[in-house]
């Protein structure tokens, strides 16, 4: 568990050699409970502040399709994985702790 | 074992179960493993758990039309498969038949932590989704520990785990959770078993003198009885064999029929007629006596009979058996060629004493021979305690008889500790040959004696056993004052007895020669005397005679000079003749 004070020291990832990349982010949740929503919610807030106009969400309850928890591997609900850009990465959690989601999604490296 | 389990009829009061079709397993249980609830399986790394899983899902859903689910969270689907196609079970197959769903969990490790709450509906979703594509009813989840190992947050979990049993129980699904067992103080690393409440089986891998060995124990069962013992078992290409064989009642046939034993002479010794047939017969000696020979001519004979005989050799190769017997006049080749007789050769090392165990009883159900040779059982002592050869021994006599297979087991003593039975096998056996070497003028022989035979008059005699160049040979031993004498020693007394007699007898021929010889000396004389007498006899008979004459012509005489005189008269004639007479 990082401390206060490393997370003081997180600071703005150098930005990438090449053009900005589409971010597409893909959320499971498992029908409409309150941390589904609230994972949402969170989810849509960071993107609009750190990744405005670059980025694609797409919402999968895998009530309704079940079939798909096997391809990504979910096992923990709500699980938010990072399809674009490579590397694939998983986060899970309803998305409450914005400094663990920014380093879980690589937007802030840990010094 | 498969008529044995039909047999066990789950009365309606107690716990419904779900057979296993592992063998041996369900008859420990009583049935199987609860139906409709969960069930921890727990043990260390390598002892079977996973294979446990499997083959209870793919028995369920060949045996019992129960189709399963199998949630991986360690190995890939192409793993499993492959590694259980070697123990012949097709997850592909049934995949594709609709009776068996394989589903791989991998979670990739989250290295920030949770980002807030989260649960595992996620889980929860694909377990329902598989056991509604196949309509499960049996899943197991190996090992669903490590969503610990993986996931933030143990205490999520491991409310999660106890939220999906719940779940699972619910479902009337039974289920088999694995779990991995790496202190021997907690039958798992994150203790779930507190979840897991009607059945707990503990699966042990351990090595005791370099010699490993796979047990299984039923920690708890609720609601019903059970094995409580560790039992051995064995993983190999037909999948996993509990031996619990000793729960075997003795109450197996005991047939009067009579088998021989191959030496004529031995047959005799036990009441004429041989063995019993579905027997144990023990045939103990010191190095070298002839044990393994005895086991050949029986199983020579069985051949010829044309029963099925199994050689389980636990020192010799097949090649040098049938080599060393060929080199008394036994060949044995023939029958194996038949396929009348078959080996396996091993040594008891290879696997641990269970292994063997399970190997001869497979051997055996997959053959079913009417003759096993176990040569020798003392072999057996070398991978294990006395205590668990004596029990494997019990189990396999057991299970022996009630085949009413005739067995004859070798056993090697020690010298001077003749009666004392490695493992103390003896009082398990129904006769008992022992075979020593007795040593007498400089040399050693074997002897042969009936030292016990159950059910039967059998002789009380020791016989010399002699191999020759065509076959087996009981010889009667010297006994006299000398005590029991074998070999050149008997021979040599042999000898010297017939030379006492052969001396006898001609002395005998002398007397009788020499009666002849007086005899005839005796007559010859009497012969003489008789010639002797007879010409004695004539001459004084000739004289007798020749006197007569002479009296009769002296009276003669005189009368005529009487008359010629004629001096008297008549009257005087007579007087005179009559005094004249006298004279004479």
């Amino acid at each position: 568990m990082p401390t206060t004070k490393t997370i003081t020291k997180v600071r703005p990832r150098k930005p990438a050699p090449r053009k900005p990349v589409a971010w597409n982010l893909r959320l499971y949740v498992a029908g409409q409970t309150p941390k589904s929503i609230r994972a949402f919610a969170n989810l849509k807030a960071m993107c609009e502040e750190h990744l405005k106009g670059r980025y694609r969400i797409e919402l999968i309850d895998l009530r309704e399709n079940p079939q798909l928890a096997r391809g990504d591997q979910i096992v923990a609900v709500p699980t938010l994985v990072r399809r674009l850009p490579q590397p694939l990465r998983t986060v899970i959690g309803d998305l409450s702790n914005s400094v663990r989601l920014l380093v879980g999604l690589d937007l802030r490296k840990v010094d | 074992m498969a008529q044995k389990k039909k047999t066990r009829q789950p009365s309606s009061k107690t716990l419904p179960k779900a057979s296993t079709g592992i063998q041996g397993l369900d008859e420990i249980t009583g049935g199987g493993l609860p139906r409709g609830r969960p069930t921890l399986v727990s043990g260390g790394a390598g002892s079977g758990k996973t294979l446990f899983g499997l083959e209870f899902l793919v028995r369920g859903a060949t045996q019992f039309g129960e189709p399963g689910v199998f949630m991986s969270f360690e190995e890939s689907i192409l793993d499993l498969t492959k590694n259980v196609a070697s123990l012949g079970f097709d997850l592909d197959r049934l995949v594709a038949e609709k009776k068996l769903f394989v589903d791989h969990v991998s979670i990739t490790r989250s290295e920030f932590g949770e980002t807030g709450e989260y649960d595992l509906e996620g889980l929860f979703i694909r377990i329902a989704d598989a056991i509604q594509r196949v309509g499960a009813r049996r899943v197991v989840l190996d090992t669903l520990e490590a969503l610990f190992g993986e996931l933030p947050n143990p205490g999520i979990v491991r409310s999660e785990i106890r939220r999906l049993f719940t779940w699972l129980k619910q479902k009337e699904l039974t289920t088999v959770i694995t779990a991995e067992r790496d202190q021997p103080d907690k039958l798992t690393r994150h203790g779930i078993e507190e979840f897991v409440s009607d059945c707990v089986i503990l699966l042990d891998h351990r090595i005791r003198e370099e010699i490993s060995t796979r047990r299984l124990r039923i920690v708890k069962y609720r609601g019903s009885t059970h094995g409580t013992n560790e039992y051995p078992f064995l993983i190999d290409d037909q999948g996993i064999s509990v031996l619990p064989i000793s729960s075997l009642g003795l109450n197996h046939e005991a047939p009067a029929e009579r088998v021989s034993s191959g030496i004529a002479r031995l047959d005799g010794m036990l009441g004429g007629k041989g063995f019993y047939r579905g027997s144990s017969i023990l045939a103990s000696g010191t190095a070298g006596t002839g044990k393994t020979t005895i086991a050949a001519c029986f199983v020579d004979a069985a051949c010829r009979r044309g029963d099925r005989s199994l050689f389980f050799a636990f020192e010799e190769s097949p090649q040098q058996i049938l080599r060393n017997m060929r080199s008394i006049g036994i060949d044995l080749e023939p029958w194996v060629r038949k396929g009348l007789l078959q080996f396996h050769a091993a040594r008891p090392t290879y696997g641990g004493i269970e292994q063997v165990l399970l190997l001869t009883h497979k051997r055996i159900t997959s053959f079913q021979p009417s003759v096993v040779v176990v040569d020798p059982v003392t072999n057996l002592l070398m991978v294990s305690t006395q205590n668990e050869v004596r029990s494997m021994l019990t189990r396999l006599v057991d299970f022996l008889k009630t085949q009413g297979i005739t067995t004859i087991f070798t056993s090697l003593t020690a010298a001077g500790a003749l009666e004392a039975s490695e493992a103390d096998v003896s009082s398990l056996m129904d006769t008992w040959l022992l075979l020593k070497n007795i040593e007498v003028g400089g040399e050693r022989n074997r002897a042969l004696y009936v030292l016990k035979s159950r059910g039967m008059e059998h002789s009380n005699q020791i016989r010399e056993f002699v191999l020759t160049d065509d076959g087996l040979r009981l010889l009667d031993v010297y006994l006299g004052a000398e005590g029991v004498l074998t070999g050149s020693a008997r021979m040599s007394q042999e000898m010297r007895e017939k030379a006492v007699v052969t001396f006898r007898l001609q002395e005998l021929e002398t007397r009788r020669r020499e009666l002849e010889r007086k005899r005839q000396t005796f007559e010859a004389r009497m012969v003489m005397l008789r010639a002797e007498f007879e010409a004695e006899e004539e001459i004084i008979q000739q004289t007798i005679s020749e006197s007569e004459l002479l009296g009769q012509e002296v009276v003669q005489d005189r009368g005529q000079m009487v008359l010629s005189r004629q001096a008297d008269s008549s009257s005087y004639k007579k007087e005179g003749r009559s005094k004249v007479a006298p004279v004479r």
